[in-house]
């Protein structure tokens, strides 16, 4: 049967922080470290940016997806000490002189969200997925958005949004 | 998570010093399967050797007309590079069945062969696992082991290794390149993951302070008569139940060369020498591949909760064969098998 266990764990000292230098949707952000903070806690905790969000924590949701020098990735499993000068794009970031983005616009065309905690995640892997080029057929773009989950279950309309913003790209 | 330090490698040497300097360090590429681990306290390094950076991230032809590919080079990159689309579809095919997009982006190739089995209680620190903690016992062959493991299992351990892109490598005879303390080798595929006999707690034959560099495919890369079939709880984001790498090489409706690898089935891609080389002469019917399937699981065995796997398998195998021989690859976005 299962029981507790515990393990004897080496205790190391907290390191220095490492200072480090984020380009976070265009801007210069200089940041002081550990090596273990993610970039999805640097982004929220050290810089406010609280739209991308923090679901499940282990790769496992997509609600943490952002642009590391244009390529989507789950910033919950990155270690932000690993992208020190790496440019990053979040939901903040997608909006131009305040007209939204093509696909923020088609989420709120196609109503793509019921509570819309996974929205940022979408939208960002979204903005991967077309950059990207490979999805030509509904299928292709479900399968290639299947690293975002939605717990109120708006994919069809997600993947209209999805549809709409490509056409126009 | 517990504390730890951080290094950047700066080249290969500098890698390998590093690792051989420290036996608590652990090297991070991806980071995609070693910080999911390190948040469940089951890896626990005093160091991270960061590699990301090194400049291991090429695909290029090799003078054996193979192909090499860099240890860095990310599993999306590789699944759409076009020597690989053009020549090795398959191995591209079991990339695009695992994980998810942004993941992909993520893992490297290296981090992929090295990624540990998602075993429940190889995760949850509560519980004995040989894998995790060497003589503490299995929880899993008398508890919840639909996931886990019908060949090659041990008294020890009966996880399963979780990788879609291994089961390809598997059945291309992939090499894979190293370099440690006392120099470069090779190491078959065969022979770099291992069974998990009465030592659970190794994976693979990589010995700790040993950097992969590449993995090698050879020519024969069965373009034409190939496919990736992967069975899964949901049709997309998941591991497998069961998967089959199935390829062919055809003389007419004979069969000059049968690769068949399995994935989900035990702690490494699962081959037979037997199983294909009864393929190998024969004609490709259902016949010769429901032959061959059974000759593949005749020595499994199955747990309470996993028997399912055995009859499932067979089925995946004969049904991969047909995809093969008839030239229709699975497809990964249309997930309806024909
Ligand atoms: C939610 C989720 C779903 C997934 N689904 C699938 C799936 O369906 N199919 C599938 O196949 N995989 C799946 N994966 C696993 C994923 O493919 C692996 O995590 C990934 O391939 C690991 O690569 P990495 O570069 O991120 O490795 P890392 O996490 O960086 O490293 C893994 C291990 O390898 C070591 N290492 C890395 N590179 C080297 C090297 N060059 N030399 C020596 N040691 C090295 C590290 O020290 C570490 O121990 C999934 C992962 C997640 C989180
Ligand atoms: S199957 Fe292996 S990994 Fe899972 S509990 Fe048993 S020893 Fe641990
Ligand atoms: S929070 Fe990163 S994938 Fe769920
Ligand atoms: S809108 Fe609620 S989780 Fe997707």
């Amino acid at each position: 049967m299962a029981r507790a266990r515990t393990v004897a764990r080496p205790t190391i000292p907290a390191p220095e922080k490492t200072s480090i230098v984020l380009v976070v949707n265009g801007a210069e952000r200089p940041l002081k470290v550990a090596p273990w903070t993610t970039l999805l806690d640097a982004l929220r905790d050290y810089l406010d940016l609280t739209g991308t969000k923090k679901g499940c924590d282990h790769g496992q949701c997509g609600a943490c997806t952002v642009l590391v020098d244009g390529r989507r990735i789950n910033s919950c499993l990155t270690l932000a000490v690993t992208k020190d000068g790496a440019h990053v794009t979040t939901i903040e970031g997608l909006a131009k002189d305040g007209t939204l983005h093509p696909l923020q616009q088609a989420f709120i065309d196609h109503d793509a969200f019921q509570c819309g905690y996974c929205t940022p995640g979408q939208i960002c892997s979204a903005v991967g997925l077309i950059a990207e080029g490979k999805a030509k057929t509904v299928d292709e773009i479900r399968e290639l958005m299947s690293g975002n989950i939605c717990r109120c279950g708006a994919y069809p309309n997600i993947v209209a949004a999805i549809e709409q913003a490509m056409g126009q790209s | 998570m517990i504390n730890f330090e951080y290094a950047r490698a700066s080249d290969v040497a500098d890698a390998v010093r590093q690792i051989a300097g420290d036996p608590g360090a652990k090297f991070i590429a991806g980071g995609t399967n070693l910080i999911d681990l390190m948040k469940e306290d089951v890896e626990r390094p005093s160091r991270l050797i960061d590699i990301s950076r090194l400049p291991l991230n090429k695909v290029e032809e090799t003078a054996d007309g193979g192909v090499r590919i860099g240890a860095l080079v990310p599993n999306s990159d590789l699944a759409y590079h076009p020597l690989i689309e053009q020549r090795y579809p398959m191995l591209g095919s079991a990339i695009l069945a695992g994980a998810s997009q942004q993941l992909r982006n993520m893992a490297s190739t290296g981090g992929n062969l090295l990624q540990r089995t998602r075993c429940y209680y190889f995760y949850d620190t509560a519980t004995p696992c040989n894998k995790r903690e060497p003589g503490s016992g299995c929880s899993a062959i008398n508890g919840l082991n639909r996931m886990h493991a019908i060949l090659g299992t041990s008294e020890a351990c009966i996880a399963t290794h979780p990788s879609d892109m291994c089961v390809a490598l598997a059945a291309l005879d992939a090499k894979v390149q190293v370099i440690g303390p006392a120099g470069e080798r090779t190491i078959s595929f065969a022979d770099f993951h291992r069974l998990p006999w009465d030592t659970p707690q190794r994976d693979t034959n990589l010995e700790p302070n040993e950097l992969i560099t590449a993995v090698e495919l050879p020519a024969q890369g069965f373009r034409t008569n190939y496919t990736y079939l992967k069975i899964r709880d949901r049709l997309s984001y998941a591991f497998a139940l069961v998967s089959v790498a199935a390829a062919l090489e055809l003389e007419g409706a004979r069969i000059k060369e049968a690769r068949v690898a399995l994935g989900g089935v035990a702690h490494k891609p699962w081959r037979d020498a037997l199983a294909e080389g009864a393929l190998r002469g024969q004609e490709a019917n259902p016949a010769n591949f429901r032959r061959a399937a059974h000759m593949l699981l005749r020595d499994a065995k199955g747990f309470a909760h996993n028997t399912f796997k055995i009859d499932l398998a067979r089925r995946a195998i004969v049904r991969a064969l047909t995809q093969a021989a008839r030239g229709t690859p699975q497809s990964q976005s249309n997930k309806k098998i024909r």
